[in-house]
């Protein structure tokens, strides 16, 4: 089992773990996710159909509308928030969306997430130590679970 | 954050708790975006609607619910106070004048009637548009604002020169009853300076090309502030609606220099502040295609079922455009034409008697929505086209459509003829 921690800024405090859901494509809020599901609903994003509900989402940033916090917040009412929100570029979208979550999140890692974390990886997430803790895929989660 | 005296005031309560529980929110959202403080606003615009379907169990307990929950981001319940200052309401789901047409329920649309009512009386200007600097809303060069929609925050900083983030319902709410924001981002002059240096190579004119410039620039920089060398024509504020729109939809472009034309760059040089470009690339031909191509990629069908006018919500003078090219014609039978212009000025066009010349020819003239925010559409429709490379970049997605793009004389002959001709000259 190979384990990595990344360390990094603390956006929303808590502590919480899941399964990772990586992309490196930004992500819309109103227009891009389906906030009953948590599914990726944009035609041309690599996570189209796949839902983040439950999952770490790992992710560059925000882009699009501003209806990204509201579209976020009703993801949390609806019950399909993600687990805990980790990206790299800061924009005031991505950091109310991640307020109005109510999820850890963190930013500004000492190494690029998306390169050391893959989907399927176990995240553990505590945002008040600014700590990520990544266990591999392949010595923690069964073949066939992965991607 | 470091707070100010009448801040910590409000944190404490004791300016009511609804003021308490918008400053509690601003320092969670400020303390995520690492701000050291916040700043003063003077112009707010924000959306207090209570019609869509996800909110009608809190409109149900009362607008004060809908209020604290989603524009506040508080559990408690509190009373809503007056508005601190200058606020308007944004486009949102429902044209109430016109729900014969899109088909809302009419108890959505007494929702959205109370909720207009409910927060008006709290001073809240109605605009129901997402252009509000088109109907008398045009901060200053400098003014620190906070609002929210993408392409009204893109016109805002790039055009007017005024300063906001792209806020989003729970900020703006907080910041209308505090009149505060975060002091970040787009509120610093360091800033607003430009990142990527787009090489223009070819003449850029009509609004579709404003539209296809805008989107394949904002996909290259997502959330970056490009600067536009080679623009020999002044573009009018038709064009760099459209522009703005389209590069906030494809990237998150909160803000723009066009040397020579927007307000805080004269020069190439000083729209990057004397520094240098982090990247640089060209708009030329093949570029134009990409973008075409890419805003035409979920259409097959040339049969149109329905087309959208108006996104960002028309001028008078693109209403007129409209109704003059429809002027003494007939719509295909199988084709609906739907106009979206704000509130204020679909009143001008009335008097105008465009309304009665788009209605003649089997048109809709229609405000305070867009098929996209209202999630409203003909009924059976399945092929759409616009004029509006931001519908085109959403609609696909969020109503099960395939969307074609172009001109609009493109547009209203696919609604004259029920058939789809659009092509790049």
């Amino acid at each position: 089992m190979s384990t990595l921690v990344l360390k990094g800024r603390k956006v929303v405090g808590g502590v919480s773990e899941g399964e990772a859901l990586v992309t490196r494509d930004t992500i819309s809020g109103w227009g891009g996710i389906d906030s009953n599901t948590g599914t990726i609903i944009e035609r041309r994003h690599e996570l189209v159909g796949q839902s983040f509900k439950d999952k770490v989402l790992v992710f560059p940033g925000a882009k699009g509308s501003s209806g990204w916090s509201h579209f976020f917040h009703l993801a949390r009412v609806a019950g399909a928030a993600p687990k805990a929100m980790l990206f790299n570029i800061m924009t005031a979208k991505v950091a109310l969306g991640a307020v109005v979550t109510r999820v850890p999140a963190m930013t500004d890692f000492d190494q690029n997430p998306l390169d050391a974390i893959e989907t399927g990886d176990w995240v553990r997430v505590d945002a008040d130590r600014g700590i990520v803790e990544v266990t591999k895929k392949a010595g923690m989660k069964p073949a066939t679970a992965a991607e | 954050m470091k707070l100010a005296d009448d801040e910590k005031a409000m944190l404490d309560g004791a300016m009511g708790k609804a003021k308490q529980k918008a400053m509690d929110l601003l320092l969670r959202y400020g303390e995520a975006l690492g701000a050291e403080r916040l700043v003063n606003v003077t112009n707010v615009a924000s959306t207090f609607n209570a019609g869509s379907p996800a909110l009608k169990p809190y409109a149900e307990q009362g607008m004060d619910a809908v209020f604290s929950k989603f524009n506040l981001d508080s559990d408690e319940v509190v009373e809503t106070p007056q508005v601190e200052v200058y606020t308007c309401q944004l486009i949102h789901g429902i044209d109430t004048q016109n729900a014969h047409v899109t088909g809302v329920a009419e108890e959505a649309v007494n929702r959205q009637k109370t909720a207009e009512r409910f927060f008006g009386e709290r001073g809240v200007a109605m605009f129901n548009t997402c252009t509000p600097y088109q109907v008398g809303n045009v901060p200053v060069k400098g003014e620190h604002c906070a609002w929210m929609e993408s392409s009204a925050v893109v016109y805002c900083n790039s055009v007017l020169g005024a300063r906001t983030n792209t806020e989003g319902r729970e900020s703006t709410g907080a910041a209308s009853i505090t009149g505060k924001i975060p002091y970040w981002g787009y509120h610093i002059p360091e800033k607003r300076i430009g990142t990527h240096h787009v090489d223009v190579e070819i003449d850029v004119d009509g609004m579709m090309d404003w539209g296809l410039l805008g989107y394949y620039v904002g996909e290259i920089v997502e959330e970056d502030i490009p600067v536009l060398d080679g623009i020999r024509k002044v573009p009018s504020m038709i064009k760099l609606k459209h522009f703005g729109a389209a590069a906030a939809s494809s990237g998150g472009v909160e803000m723009y220099h066009i040397p020579g034309i927007t307000p805080e760059a004269d020069t190439v040089e000083k729209a990057f502040g004397s520094k240098k470009p982090r990247e640089r690339f060209k708009y030329g031909k093949a570029e134009r295609k990409i973008a075409y191509d890419n805003l035409n990629s979920s259409a097959k069908n040339t049969a149109v079922d329905f087309v959208m006018l108006g996104c960002p919500h028309n001028t008078v003078e693109q209403v007129w455009t409209v109704a003059r090219l429809l002027d003494g014609k007939k719509l295909s039978p199988n084709t609906e034409l739907w106009v979206f212009t704000p509130r204020a000025l679909r009143d001008a066009a009335e008097l105008a008697g465009y309304g009665d010349m788009i209605r003649k020819a089997g048109g809709h003239l229609m405000s305070d929505t867009c098929p996209a925010i209202g999630r409203i559409m003909p009924k059976g429709t399945n092929v759409i086209a616009t004029d509006s490379a931001k519908q085109s970049h959403y609609l696909p997605a969020m109503l099960k459509t395939e969307t074609w793009f172009g001109s609009v004389e493109d547009c209203v002959n696919a609604a004259l003829t029920g058939q789809w001709r659009g092509e790049l000259s």
